[in-house]
C-alpha cells in the first residue's frame, strides 16, 4: 500500500511529461487526424510491398500470403508500438544540438528514463492499428490449434517484440552519442531490423541469419514465434524451439542496448554553447 | 563560511578533428577555487576561454579531465541527481520550457519534476510570477513570449525547486536595458531572500558591476584574475576619468600632478582629465583644477570593465 504510493510519487514526473506531450499533439484535432491518417497511409504501403511481393513468387520462403501475414502483422505490430514509444530515442544529435540532453542532466532523474518518456507519437498509433489487421487476418487464415499455449505464445512473443524493437532504438541513440553522422548508420539496423523482422527468415541468407536473427532479434520477434504457432517446418540455423525464447532475446537485446547507451553517456561532451 | 563550489587543479581537455590531425583543446585549465555560500560570483572572460565547460562541470554534465570538484559538497558527476535538486541552472541560450505549452503549464511539469507539494509549488509559483512579474503572459506557449518575456520565465523554471546555488550562463544576452535592468533586480531581490549563492557568466559588465561582489576572470582556460571590480581596475593599472564644465573658456588643463589631459570642448569649457586611481585620489585632482579654474559641475567616471579585461588579456600575451 504505502509501497504503492511512493511509486505513484516516483512515477509521476514522467507520466506528467508524457500526459502533456499527449496532449499538445491532440489539441489540434484537425492537424492529429492529418498525422494519423498519413501514419496510416505509411503503414499501409508497407502492408502492399509484402501483397506485391507475395504475388510476383505465390510462395515465399515456404510460406502463404496468410503465414506471412501473420508474420508480418507481429513484428509490424511490436514495431509500431515500439516505435510509438521509443521511436525518439534514435534521433539524439537533434537532442544534443538543441541542448535537451544538458537540461536533461540538471533534473533529478535518470537520463534514459527522461529521454524515453520525453515524447510520445501518439499518430504511430493507426499505423500499429495496420499490424493489428494483418496479425487478426493472419491468425484467421492459419491452421492453428488454439489452447492455453498457444495464447501464451502469442501474448509473449508480442511484448517481447515490442521490447526488442524498443531496445534497438535505445540501442541506437547510445552510439549517436559518438558517430558523428551516426544516424544513417543506426537507421541501416533499425528499419533494416524492422523490415527483415516482417519477412519469413527462411529467405534471409545466412549473414542475414546471424545479424538479424541473432545479433539483432528480429527474427524473434515474428517469424520464430510464428513457426510454432503454424507448427511450420523450421529453417536451417533457426531451430523451431527458439520460437518461445522471444523473452530472451529481448533481454540479451536491452542489455546490449544499456551497454551501448553507458558507452555513449561516458564520451558526452556537453551539447556545445 | 561553508563552501558551495570546491574546485581543485580542475581541468578539462578536448580532443577536436582539424581534417585529419587531432588537436588538444585545453578548456579549463588547473582552475583551483572556492565558492562560499551567499557570495555572489561573476565568472568573466573572453569567447572560448572555458567558462561553459566549467559550468558543466560544477553541475556534473561533463567528467573533468583531471583534478576535483565539489558543489554544494556533493559530487557532480555521482551525485548528479541528488545535485540537481541543489542547483538552479540558466543557460541563456537554451531553454528548459516546453515549447508548445503555455508557461504555466512547464511550471506545473518542473515541478513534479522537482517533487515538490502541492503547497510548496503554489507559493513559490506565485512568489516567482510576482517577483518576475510573469502573469501577464502565464497562459501564453513558450514559443510565443518574447526573448525578455522567455528568459524570466527560464529564471523563474530555474529557480521553482528553491536551489541552494543559481548558475547563468548568460542570463542577460540579447536582452534590452529595461529587461536587463529588471533581471538583475530580480536576482539582487532572489539573494536578499533567500541567501542563493549566485555564479554566473556574462559579456555584459553591468551585470557583473551590479550583481557580484567578487569576480573571477579566466583566459584560456586559466584563472588570471580572483577579488573584487575594483581591485581588477587597479590590477590593470586602468584610469578614472574626471570630466570638468568651466565657468570660462580656459586654457588646456595640462601639469596637474599625476594627472593627464585627455581633451577640451568648447574652447576649454569643458574637459577631461584621466588619472590612475593608485597614486592620487579624485579629490587631489579636483582641488589642483579648482586652483587654476572655477569649477561650475564634474563627474567622475570609473574605468570601463571591457577595458580592464582587455588590457590584462593584453598584458599576458
Ligand atoms: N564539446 C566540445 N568539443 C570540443 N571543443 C569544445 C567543446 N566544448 C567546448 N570546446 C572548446 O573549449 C573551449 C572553451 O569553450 P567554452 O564553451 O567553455 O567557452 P566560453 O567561455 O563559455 O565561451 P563563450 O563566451 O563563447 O560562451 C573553446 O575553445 C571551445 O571551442
Ligand atoms: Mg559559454
Amino acid at each position: 500500500m504505502a509501497d504503492g504510493i511512493a511509486l505513484r510519487a516516483r512515477l509521476r514526473p514522467y507520466a506528467v511529461v508524457l500526459a502533456s506531450r499527449a496532449r499538445s499533439q491532440t489539441s489540434y484535432r484537425a492537424n492529429f487526424a492529418l498525422d494519423l491518417v498519413s501514419s496510416l497511409l505509411s503503414g499501409l504501403v508497407e502492408l502492399a510491398e509484402v501483397w506485391v511481393l507475395f504475388h510476383a513468387v505465390t510462395r515465399l520462403g515456404g510460406l502463404d500470403f496468410g503465414q506471412i501475414l501473420l508474420v508480418f502483422g507481429m513484428a509490424d505490430l511490436a514495431f509500431s508500438l515500439a516505435n510509438m514509444l521509443f521511436g525518439h530515442c534514435d534521433r539524439l544529435p537533434t537532442y544534443l544540438r538543441a541542448g535537451t540532453l544538458d537540461i536533461f542532466y540538471l533534473r533529478p532523474q535518470p537520463l534514459l528514463l527522461q529521454l524515453v518518456t520525453s515524447d510520445i507519437s501518439l499518430r504511430r498509433l493507426s499505423r500499429a492499428a495496420v499490424g493489428l489487421v494483418a496479425l487478426v487476418a493472419g491468425l484467421a487464415a492459419g491452421d492453428i490449434t488454439w489452447n492455453v499455449g498457444t495464447v501464451a505464445l502469442l501474448v509473449i512473443s508480442l511484448v517481447s517484440g515490442i521490447a526488442t524493437f524498443a531496445a534497438m532504438f535505445v540501442w541506437a541513440g547510445g552510439l549517436q552519442f559518438f558517430l558523428v553522422e551516426g544516424e544513417e548508420m543506426t537507421n541501416a539496423f533499425v528499419y533494416g531490423g524492422r523490415y527483415a523482422a516482417t519477412q519469413p527468415a527462411s529467405v534471409w541468407s545466412r549473414p542475414l541469419k546471424v545479424v538479424f536473427g541473432y545479433f539483432f532479434p528480429m527474427a524473434f520477434t515474428g517469424f520464430l514465434p510464428a513457426v510454432v504457432l503454424l507448427d511450420l517446418p523450421a529453417p536451417a540455423w533457426l531451430p523451431a524451439w527458439l520460437g518461445w525464447c522471444g523473452p530472451l532475446a529481448a533481454l540479451w537485446a536491452w542489455a546490449m542496448a544499456l551497454l551501448c547507451w553507458r558507452w555513449g553517456v561516458r564520451h558526452y561532451r556537453g551539447g556545445g554553447g | 563560511m561553508s563552501a558551495i563550489v570546491e574546485a581543485e587543479g580542475l581541468t578539462r581537455q578536448f580532443t577536436v578533428r582539424d581534417g585529419a590531425r587531432r588537436r588538444r583543446v585545453l578548456a579549463v585549465d588547473d582552475l583551483t577555487t572556492r565558492i562560499s555560500a551567499g557570495e555572489a560570483v561573476g565568472y568573466i572572460g573572453a569567447n572560448g576561454a572555458g567558462k561553459s565547460t566549467t559550468i558543466k562541470m560544477l553541475t556534473g554534465i561533463l567528467v573533468p579531465t583531471s583534478g576535483t570538484v565539489t558543489t554544494c559538497g556533493l559530487r557532480p558527476v555521482k551525485d548528479r541527481r541528488r545535485l540537481a535538486r541543489e542547483v538552479g541552472v540558466v543557460f541563456g541560450q537554451r531553454s528548459q520550457l516546453w515549447w508548445d505549452l503555455p508557461v504555466r503549464e512547464s511550471f506545473r511539469i518542473l515541478a513534479a519534476i522537482h517533487t515538490l507539494s502541492a503547497a510548496a509549488e503554489r507559493a513559490r509559483t506565485e512568489e516567482l510570477v510576482e517577483r518576475l512579474e510573469l502573469a501577464g503572459f502565464l497562459a501564453v506557449p513558450v514559443r510565443q513570449l518574447s526573448l525578455g518575456q522567455r528568459m524570466r520565465a527560464e529564471v523563474a523554471a530555474a529557480l521553482l525547486h528553491s536551489p541552494r546555488l543559481v548558475i547563468l550562463d548568460e542570463p542577460t544576452i540579447g536582452l534590452d536595458v529595461l529587461s536587463k535592468q529588471r533581471l538583475r533586480e530580480f536576482l539582487v531581490a532572489e539573494r536578499r531572500a533567500h541567501g542563493t549563492t549566485l555564479l554566473l557568466t556574462t559579456h555584459d559588465m553591468g551585470d557583473v558591476e551590479r550583481l557580484c561582489d567578487r569576480v573571477l576572470l579566466i583566459d584560456h582556460g586559466r584563472l588570471v584574475y580572483d577579488g573584487d571590480l575594483a581591485g581588477l581596475s587597479r590590477t590593470a593599472g586602468a584610469e578614472r576619468v574626471l570630466t570638468v564644465d568651466l565657468t570660462a573658456p580656459s586654457a588646456d588643463l595640462t601639469g596637474i600632478p599625476a594627472a593627464r589631459h585627455l581633451s577640451s570642448e568648447a574652447n576649454g569649457l569643458r574637459q577631461r582629465l584621466a588619472f590612475d586611481a593608485e597614486s592620487t585620489t579624485a579629490a587631489r585632482v579636483f582641488a589642483a583644477v579648482a586652483e587654476r579654474a572655477e569649477v561650475v559641475d564634474f563627474t567622475v567616471e570609473e574605468p570601463d570593465i571591457e577595458d580592464v579585461v582587455r588590457r590584462i588579456y593584453a598584458a599576458r600575451r
